[in-house]
């Protein structure tokens, strides 16, 4: 299906291997040494206290920081140093947890924007739009009328997004960044803020996206039911560390996870 | 006959991403066009073409140029007269130096050579914004114009430092020079903002133009899903100066003739084109045409009602111009930054459930 596969792959190789991240703001420390991988196909959730350094974590993932130690590993091969919109070309797209949608525009060219990196036609055939540029166009318009339907927004697709409600807004959000049809999704928080129902529509979509279209999600969620449910595995951190990573019911039953959810000191 | 969608259902994507989607605005779409075509060239005579239409159609392409450029991308411009001045100072060059190249070619370079150095100035775009960029941009105003002033080579090394357009021609017919007919400088400057409009129409719908405005919203947010912010601000500087480009080489060749660059080219024609954008709306190929024609008329409009009408004194309906504008600037920026396309937009949504509110 994959025609870019060099053959390289290990088989078993997970999608992404994350190896001892280092990452410092002048004297704070974000993260420290943090290692884990993400197997092709799972929802690996992230959890942890406020400031833990969760959004760091995705953030170093999608190249906008860059840590100061360790390598990140994706499809088997070691990342170099790169810009965050080449990152997106190899397939990784996220959503913010303080939603950060293109303000100016309708929800429609939000999600739109988000197949940036999937056209072909280059300035002079857009200058034309005759024939080219038009089917590819109509061929973006197609997929993204599938992901509105998908999201079920179909009544706000021409409605500027800083007119929409908070819920509908992070709604749009994941929308763009399934308009990319990435490998990896990441998402930071994107049930925070939400009502219950809300937050259960957004589970589903979150399975959905997993299971029928195959992709690995990263998920940053403070409701400790909602990951439980979705998450094949999960990551624990706190002040920048690891403290565990397991399935859910293994993280459960930590005793350092407890701990660091109580504020023991240790 | 009623303003309406209804039983004018879009069944085709394509037909959804449409310039005028309602039949009707197609209609008078149509009408316009004809009008520009078929009657104006034959009604035409000097003082319109001199006062009104020329101007308004020169102008017209500098709007679109900094609106792609500032209402699509975000980044502000202060150099739009310094870029004017490089399309007409290359135009001069090349039809002077290239007696033979058609005036169509030549307008089209000086364009070409306006984008690269619109790119050149550009640059700071990477690090700096907003205010810092205007400056930025003020500083290559000053710098251009000083330029064409200081190096003789640009003027030919006339005794006057003006530059002065030969007589050029399309099939036989003078558009340039002295003997140009007014309708000939209207249908080539017709023929410049219709394509040019209809490129940036194109341009601004489909995804570059989606990455110019994402880049204007959310820069960060924009290069993290995939839009590559030098390749963005600079094509979009590139493009908008391609713009500004042309209409100084109209504004030059076909409009006055002759130019000398401080007077032609200051600062105050950069400011009168961010008015033009500002109140004819931001982000919009229509807004700059309408913003540009009501600059251009509204001094024509107030002049006559003034000194005409009321008879009052020259200097002082010229400061009451400025007040007016100037209002207006503050009016839009604060209440209506869509400027008047949106309010356009706003009276269409009205007319389109009208009479039947609910
Ligand atoms: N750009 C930055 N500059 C300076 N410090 C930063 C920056 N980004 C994050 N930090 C610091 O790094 C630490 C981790 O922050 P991070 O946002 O990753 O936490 P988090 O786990 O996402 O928390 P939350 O649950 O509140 O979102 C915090 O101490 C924060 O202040
Ligand atoms: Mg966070």
């Amino acid at each position: 299906m994959n025609s870019s596969g060099s053959g390289q792959k290990a088989i078993e190789a997970p999608l992404m291997d994350i190896r001892n991240i280092s990452l410092r703001f002048g004297g704070v420390v974000a993260l420290e040494g943090v290692s884990f991988d993400i197997a092709e196909g799972e929802i690996r959730a992230i959890i942890g206290p406020n400031g833990a350094g969760k959004s760091s974590m995705l953030n170093v993932i999608n190249g906008f920081y860059t840590p100061q130690l360790g390598e990140i590993w994706y499809e088997g091969r070691r990342r170099g140093s790169i810009k965050p919109h080449n990152i997106a070309r190899q397939g990784i797209a996220r959503t913010f947890q303080n939603i950060a949608l293109f303000e100016g525009m309708s929800a429609l060219d939000n999600i739109l924007c988000g197949r940036v990196t999937l056209v072909r036609s280059g300035f002079w055939k857009q200058l034309l739009w005759w024939g080219p540029a038009e089917r590819e166009e109509t061929e973006h318009r197609e997929r993204v009328e599938q992901i509105i339907d998908f999201l079920e927004i179909q009544a706000i697709r021409k409605t500027p997004v800083g007119q929409l409600p908070y819920g509908l807004q992070k709604r749009v959000e994941l929308g763009r960044a399934l308009a990319a049809e990435p490998k990896l999704l990441l998402l930071d928080e994107p049930m925070a803020g939400m009502n219950n129902e809300e937050k259960e529509d957004m589970c589903r979509f979150v399975l959905d996206v997993g299971d029928e279209l195959g992709t690995t999600i990263v998920l940053i969620e403070h409701d400790m039911g909602v990951v439980m449910d979705l998450a094949d595995r999960v990551v624990v951190m706190d002040h920048g560390e690891l403290i565990a990573d397991g399935v859910p019911q293994e993280i459960m039953n930590n005793q350092d996870v407890i701990d660091a959810y109580l504020g023991v000191a240790h | 006959m009623f303003y309406r969608e209804v039983g004018d259902f879009k069944t085709t994507y394509a037909a959804d991403s449409q310039t005028f989607p309602i039949a009707f605005d197609r209609v008078r779409y149509y009408f316009v066009l004809i009008v520009a075509v078929l009657l104006v060239p034959f009604l035409i005579d000097d003082y319109w073409s001199n006062a009104v239409f020329v101007p308004l159609l020169v102008w017209s392409v500098a709007a679109i140029g900094l609106n792609i450029l500032t209402g699509y991308c975000g980044q502000i411009s202060l150099g739009t007269g310094g870029f004017m001045a490089v399309g007409a100072y290359a135009c001069y060059k090349l039809s002077t130096e290239f007696p033979d190249l058609n005036i169509v070619f030549c307008i089209l370079i000086s364009g070409a050579i306006t984008a690269a150095v619109g790119m050149l100035f550009g640059l700071p775009s990477l690090r700096i914004k907003g205010f810092y960029l205007a400056v930025a941009t003020l500083a290559a105003q000053f710098f251009l114009v000083w330029l064409f002033n200081k190096v003789p080579w640009f003027y030919n090394y006339s005794a006057s430092g003006q530059i002065t357009m030969p007589e050029r021609t399309i099939f036989g017919l003078a558009v340039t020079g002295p003997n140009v007919e007014p309708w000939a400088q209207y249908l080539i400057c017709l023929a410049f903002v219709f394509g040019l409009a209809w490129a940036a129409r194109n341009l601004t719908r489909g995804s570059l133009g989606r990455q110019w405005m994402a880049i204007r919203d959310m820069d960060i947010a924009a290069e993290i899903i995939g839009v590559d912010p030098l390749r963005a601000k600079l094509s979009a500087f590139a493009v908008s100066s391609f713009y500004v480009g042309v209409a100084g080489a109209l504004y030059f060749s076909v409009y006055l003739g002759a130019v000398e660059v401080t007077e032609a080219f200051g600062i105050n024609q950069s400011f009168l084109v961010l008015f033009m954008i500002i109140i004819g709306g931001l982000g919009s190929i229509f807004g700059s045409l309408v913003g540009a024609a009501f600059m251009v008329l509204l001094p024509i409009v107030l002049r006559n009602i003034l000194t005409r009408g009321l008879n009052w004194d020259t200097a002082l309906a010229t400061h009451v111009e400025f007040m007016v504008v100037g209002c207006l600037i503050m009016f839009f920026l604060i209440a209506e930054p869509h400027g008047l396309a949106q309010l356009w937009n706003i009276a269409k949504q009205k007319l389109r459930l009208w009479p039947f509110p609910h």
